[in-house]
């Protein structure tokens, strides 16, 4: 197709702050301050820029994922391109029907039956009558509410309530469709639904926007991704490697921590750190470069069976390490400091990794923190950022000696 | 043009307004289900948690001629002309309470509605226009009793009765006016409401509707027809129950409704771009 389906173009949306603006307020306050204004410039107004100088594009018949922490404009983003609010400055292009799950089940009543409550919510999200009784048997069979759709809503369930709605939604006939965090809801299975209806309306030929905080499924749906932060776009471009940098740049470096001893434990952490090969601390190391975690805990009374271990987390969450200290036995520890250090092979992929340490025995924890340090290894991914280890295995190739004898 | 948004490869584009909105009547005219669907909810709603349903449609006008017809009937003894004062009282009040139901609705409708307004885009107007709706199912109620009032009494409608629409439209165009002009100005200034139910009580007692607007004379006639309600309430009246048919004065009250809804749509219009940021 080659044409954009969304245009973007230099968007910025400002809200105003302060006392008097933003905000429904009482007519006499209104007077009065206009009074006092009178022939006087009024005091300085507080901005907020929401948005500002926001480009992309879409073509027709692709998904862009839009991530971004709260309060990074996303919400803002979707609310102009579905025409709730309008930009401050620059514009946005929308070609053909633009549907919105902004907020699943608007518009529902709690005193109208299921059927009723479709026709009314697709009336509202801009479905022609027709459209939704040729679609209605879908719907319901979609929402899994047949035994219901002539019951008030006011009596389901939840779970069912939000069903029906996202079936509504889901069922618009819209060449855009607009999504925010609606995976947040619902059970496993019906999330798994979603995430299929989702990709049936791409392979469709429709445009869909995805804002989410479950990056997994922007991975999944979309190809390209925006990163927002603070109102402007931080990055754009493939979907994993936006993830990635969005990822990392959440992640405090963290290359030594020190802990107060708590009082009557038998035994407390006072540091962890991060060492490289020459032995400083670190957060920031060559992918190549081996590294010590070095804990340092101080015994007060002797435990039996006392356990260490140090796990290394990739920041989507996978656990590639969780090495203890109970796989090699040595451990009757009298009162006094001790430094535990675990050294790590430089087996991992490029990329950020959370170093997590616990202590404690089979009965009892004294020391648990996930994040305790982190590490950076710098260094090309060669182009396959999804691997998480990196171990160089060997190869052999050699000619096969049956070919050869027969050369 | 009502299709507009189902063409597919129409641009929309959205960027700031500058200067005066255009009143895009069309995309109304697009949004009529809507319109249908979200006045269709509100009578389903009414009468679904109201015990006594329809009742209500008649108890509220009913109460007031009889009040009415106490105070003014037989204390103040204010003349009614040859129809009984209660038929009289209640033929205008069937009017004048489906006006203010009609324009207090409206004038809530978009605090009321915030939630959508801040969540889905459909043309604004299509909320404050289903709320004048309903309020003809209890219109339509209290005509029944009005006309069994009638038969009761031996009143017998003329060919006048073909006008009453017309009426009724006036009074809807008002209510439609006034109600989008002050739902706009509630947005912003919550307080609206409280100046809004005092400004409905004076305007009661400037319509004729518990006495005739023969009692306003000569030149006066010409001022109290500024009231848009006074054209309408007196050719309801006249519609159902006959006597003197309305003169000139209610061209002036047409045009100050028509008047009133362009100034409503013009405020509305104008304000409808920050309802979302602001409600």
């Amino acid at each position: 197709m080659g044409r954009n389906a969304i245009e973007v173009e230099g968007l910025g949306k400002r809200y105003l702050l302060g006392e008097d603006h933003g905000r429904a307020q009482n007519l006499r306050e209104t007077l009065v301050s206009g009074i006092k204004r009178f022939g006087r410039p009024g005091p300085p107004r507080t901005e907020l820029w929401s948005l500002r100088d926001v480009s992309f594009e879409v073509p027709q018949g692709s998904a862009l994922g839009v991530i971004g922490r709260n309060g990074a404009g996303k919400s803002t983003l979707l609310k102009i391109l579905t025409r709730i609010t309008e930009p401050t400055e620059g514009l946005t292009r929308t070609r053909g029907r633009v549907g919105s799950l902004l907020e699943v089940g608007t518009g529902f009543h709690p005193e109208l039956t299921g059927r009723e409550n479709v026709f009314l919510n697709g009336a509202i999200l801009g479905m022609r009558r027709e459209a939704i009784e040729r679609t209605f048997d879908e719907i319901v069979d979609f929402a899994g509410v047949e035994r219901f759709l002539d019951t008030p809503v006011k009596r389901y369930s939840s779970g069912m309530y939000l069903r029906l709605a996202f079936s509504v939604a889901a069922h618009l006939d819209a060449d855009i469709l607009l999504v925010d965090e609606i995976l947040a809801v619902g059970d496993a299975e019906f999330q798994r639904k979603c995430l299929g209806r989702m990709a049936t309306v791409e392979r469709e030929g429709r445009t869909v926007v995805f804002v989410s905080h479950n990056l997994d499924a922007i991975v999944r749906l979309c190809p390209t991704c925006v990163w927002l932060d603070q109102g402007a776009v931080a990055a754009i471009g493939p979907a994993a490697e936006v993830i990635d940098t969005y990822l990392s740049a959440g992640v405090q470096r963290l290359d030594r921590q020190t802990f107060d001893e708590p009082a009557g434990v038998p035994v407390a952490v006072r540091s962890v750190a991060v060492l490289n090969p020459v032995g400083e601390s670190t957060s920031v190391l060559r992918r190549d470069e081996p590294f010590t975690v070095e804990v340092t805990f101080v015994v007060n009374t002797p435990v039996p069976d006392l356990n260490i271990a140090v796990s290394v987390q990739s920041l989507r969450g996978l656990r590639v390490l969780d090495e203890a200290l109970s796989d090699h036995p040595q451990r009757v520890l009298g009162p006094g400091e001790y430094t535990a250090r675990l050294a790590i092979p430089s087996i991992l992929n490029a990329g950020d990794y959370v170093v997590g340490v616990w202590v404690g025995t089979d009965f009892e924890e004294f020391f648990w923190l996930e994040t305790a340090a982190t590490v950076h290894l710098e260094g090309a991914a060669n182009g396959r950022a999804d691997r998480v280890v990196q171990l160089g295995l060997p190869w052999e190739v050699a000619p096969t000696e049956a070919g050869s004898e027969a050369g | 043009m009502g299709d507009r948004i189902d063409d597919r490869d129409q641009w929309t584009e959205s960027r700031p307004t500058e200067g005066r909105r255009a009143l895009r009547l069309d995309e109304l005219w697009g949004a009529r289900e809507l319109v249908a669907f979200l006045a269709l909810r509100d009578v389903k709603v009414r009468y679904k948690q109201a015990v006594f349903g329809g009742a209500w449609a008649i108890a509220q006008p009913l109460a007031a001629a009889v009040i009415f017809t106490v105070v003014f009937g037989r204390l103040a003894k204010i003349s009614s002309g040859d129809v009984p004062y209660l038929v009289f009282a209640f033929s205008g009040f069937s009017l004048w309470s489906y006006f203010s139901t009609a324009v207090n609705d409206a004038r809530n409708s978009l605090v009321g509605n915030s939630a959508l307004i801040t969540k889905v885009y459909f043309p604004r107007l299509a909320i404050p226009l289903a709320s004048i709706l309903p309020g003809l199912v209890d219109l339509a109620v209290a005509l029944v009793v009005l006309a069994v009032m009638c038969v009761s009494t031996g009143i017998h409608p003329g060919l006048e009765i073909l006008t009453a629409p017309l009426f009724l439209f006036g009074a809807m165009v008002v209510a439609f006016g006034a109600g989008t002009l002050f739902a706009a100005l509630s947005v912003r200034y919550r307080d609206v409401q409280q100046v809004f139910g005092l400004l409905l009580q004076l305007w009661l007692f400037a319509t004729p509707v518990a006495y005739p607007s023969t009692l306003v004379k000569g030149g006066w006639r010409w001022l109290y027809a500024i009231n848009p309600m006074v054209g309408a309430v007196d050719g309801w009246r006249w519609a159902l129950l006959g006597g003197r048919a309305p003169g000139r004065e209610a061209l002036v009250s047409a045009l100050v409704a028509l008047g009133l809804l362009y100034a409503g749509l013009r405020v509305f219009q104008q304000s409808e771009r920050r309802f979302a940021d602001v409600i």
